[in-house]
């Protein structure tokens, strides 16, 4: 089995995992799902550059081939962003939990008083 | 280099600076930071006047940050286009916290001033990169910030509200950063007016890829400007969002939009063999639903914060039918619907908390509530709001549907989009003279007055929008042939790629 295979084939686990766990209802599978996609994007963009083996990033002079630098970077940006939607979406599941008392995503299952049942349950549907 | 010739990073670096001074001074100084915020929003909008001016004439401006020739390093671009949006930002925005610090809005949070400049600066940043993946960290920026503010005030619906809006665009996010490892993989570079070039020289087996790459950036975009069927998280977010925050991210729809304009014919145009315009034949029977659905949505609101809500779906829609005709004269009557559309939205949000301020209970709820006191201004102003969303005369929204009407005459199959811009524009004024004479006309005796405001000073920010609106109304020549020029100089990407790429060793 090649380099790529294993690569692309981890790629794609990452991502129906994702998605599977992203369509759930509560908010914490979902939020390890997109944690899920988050990973496999990651993976993604790094592949970008092509996969070489053994070669440096930066200029050398004894070297001829290279790898591709730019992905790496895109990545490290990628991942810096995605670390801190991820913390901010944990809180806010969280603290949605506490206010509501429900961890649905939809929040259908919490009965709504009379003050905020128009911004609440509907709206959604056209 | 002159000073003069930074004036590209300023709509970014104004608010970068401005905001962490607000952070600071915001909790023991609010007058000050109020004054911070006031100060970077008007010098926002000098700088945005200024950038107008010198590219109005058709020069683009390229501005190479920290030196780097332009396929390596990162590019800001000023063109017509970008600078309109600048220039549509900055009014925006004053009103926008005119309105906040009026009704002490900003007061009902933390870091109300922080977040709404950095909000500024991803809004600002998104309209002048000329890099796609520092698209996607302006993006980033500006979802962030808006997170922050969407949730501004708290309470349980906005929370739960909040959580869909926020997974919605990580989702969104992910698929973006995905469109672009394609695309970094198929043309070698991320400077949009070098992947232009580059994507004519794409292999023949590596077509489809391209399509997809074409089609995900173009799904992701769409999902911003909230086109129908990825409009499902817009009118439950914009409607529990504290009213001032929500006329502001009446911009965030034109966003996606503003990407599709900029990045479709630039990357993805005539050359782009199976990609050229790929998203295009997608984006117009989604436009069509798109304004169907959101002038139905406002047909059978209730309150007034979801029809505004949907009037920006709606409007969004009809937008995009002028945009999906890819013509100079389509795109240039979309432009001006654009600018028209996006104050159009923020006023009826402004109006909409107005009138929530003075019902007491009642809120902004399309039932006989109170006779409250002021109804009559209140109620004039509702009306041109609804005049100009809908696109009654003598507002500009009649002008622009005008013009997208006339460019449409042009294309293949006008009668659909002339069927469906004239149909929701029905639909929409009677929806809004339903909500109109439930709110202000009938009046439920057995309900006590609420008391009087104690002051009028909050109608001031819904006055100033729709005071925008006549301008552009009354100048609609202007404004349109700026619109025009700013269309032809999108769908001619030679020359932003000549003014881009002129350093370097390509």
């Amino acid at each position: 089995m090649s380099y790529e295979f294993l690569v692309a084939s981890a790629i794609g686990v990452l991502v129906a995992g994702g998605i599977y766990l992203a369509l759930r209802a509560r908010t914490f599978q979902v939020v390890l799902g997109l944690t899920l996609i988050s990973y496999a994007v990651n993976l993604f963009l790094f592949a970008s550059g092509r996969l070489v083996l053994n070669r440096p990033p930066i200029w050398d002079k004894s070297v001829a081939e290279y790898t591709d630098p730019l992905p790496q970077a895109l990545v490290l940006t990628a991942i810096v962003i995605t670390f801190g939607m991820t913390a901010f979406v944990v809180i806010l599941a969280l603290r949605s939990f506490l206010e509501t008392g429900s961890d649905h995503v939809d929040g259908d299952t919490v009965p709504c008083d009379a003050q905020d049942g128009l911004a609440d349950g509907e709206g959604a549907e056209p | 280099m002159s000073l003069a010739d930074h004036l590209p990073i300023l709509p970014v670096a104004i608010p970068a600076l401005a905001a962490p001074f607000a952070l600071l001074l915001m909790r023991r100084r609010r007058a000050l930071a109020v004054g911070i915020g006031f100060a970077a929003a008007l010098a926002q909008l000098a700088v945005a006047l200024l950038l107008m001016a010198r590219v109005s004439g058709g020069t683009i401006l390229a501005y190479a940050l920290g030196d780097w020739p332009a396929p390596f390093g990162i590019v800001l671009v000023a063109d017509r286009l970008a600078a309109l949006m600048l220039v549509l930002t900055a009014v925006l925005a004053l009103i926008v916290l005119l309105h906040a610090v009026v009704t002490r809005a900003d007061g009902k949070g933390w870091h109300f001033h922080p977040l709404f400049q950095f909000q500024l600066m991803g809004l600002n940043g998104a309209f002048l990169t000329g890099d796609l993946f520092n698209l996607f960290v302006f993006f980033e920026v500006l979802l962030i910030a808006s997170y922050g503010l969407m949730l501004h005030g708290q309470g349980p619906a906005r929370l739960k509200a909040g959580v869909q809006y926020v997974v919605v665009n990580l989702v969104g996010s992910a698929l973006f950063l995905i469109a672009l490892g394609m695309l970094y993989a198929l043309t070698g570079t991320l400077n949009m007016a070098d992947m232009g070039l580059r994507v004519r020289e794409v292999a023949p087996a590596d077509q489809g890829l391209l399509r997809i790459a074409a089609l995900l950036l173009g799904s992701v975009f769409a999902l911003k400007a909230a086109v129908v069927p990825l409009h499902l998280w817009l009118p439950r977010t914009y409607a529990a969002a504290t009213p001032a925050v929500a006329a502001l991210f009446a911009i965030m729809t034109k966003v996606g939009v503003y990407s599709l304009i900029r990045v479709v014919p630039q990357v993805f145009g005539e050359g782009a063999g199976a990609a050229a315009f790929a998203p295009a034949p997608w984006l117009w029977p989604a436009a069509l639903v798109s304004a169907c659905v959101g002038f139905a949505g406002v047909f059978v609101a209730r309150s007034l914060s979801e029809q505004a809500a949907y009037a920006i779906v709606g409007s969004t829609g009809t937008l995009l039918i002028a945009v999906a005709g890819w013509s100079g004269a389509s795109l240039g009557a979309g432009l001006y619907y654009l600018v028209h559309s996006t104050l159009a939205g923020a006023a009826l949000f402004l109006v909409a908390d107005v009138v929530a301020r003075r019902r007491g209970s009642f809120g902004d709820t399309a039932s006989p509530g109170p006779a409250f006191g002021g109804r009559g201004t209140v109620a004039l102003m509702f009306m041109a709001a609804a005049i100009a969303t809908t696109g009654l005369p003598p507002l500009s929204g009649f002008i622009g549907k005008l013009l997208i009407l006339q460019s449409a005459a042009a294309l293949p199959n006008w009668g659909w989009a002339w069927g469906v811009i004239l149909g929701t524009t029905f639909i929409g004024v009677i929806g809004f003279a339903r909500t109109g004479s439930a709110v202000f006309w009938k009046t439920n005796e057995a309900c006590e007055t609420p008391p009087a405001p104690e002051t009028r000073r909050d109608l001031l920010a819904p006055a100033l929008a729709l005071a925008c609106l006549a301008a552009l109304s009354a100048g609609a020549g202007l404004a349109s042939a700026y619109a025009d020029a700013a269309a032809a100089q999108v769908l001619a990407p030679a020359q932003s790629a000549a003014a881009v790429l002129t350093e370097g060793p390509r």
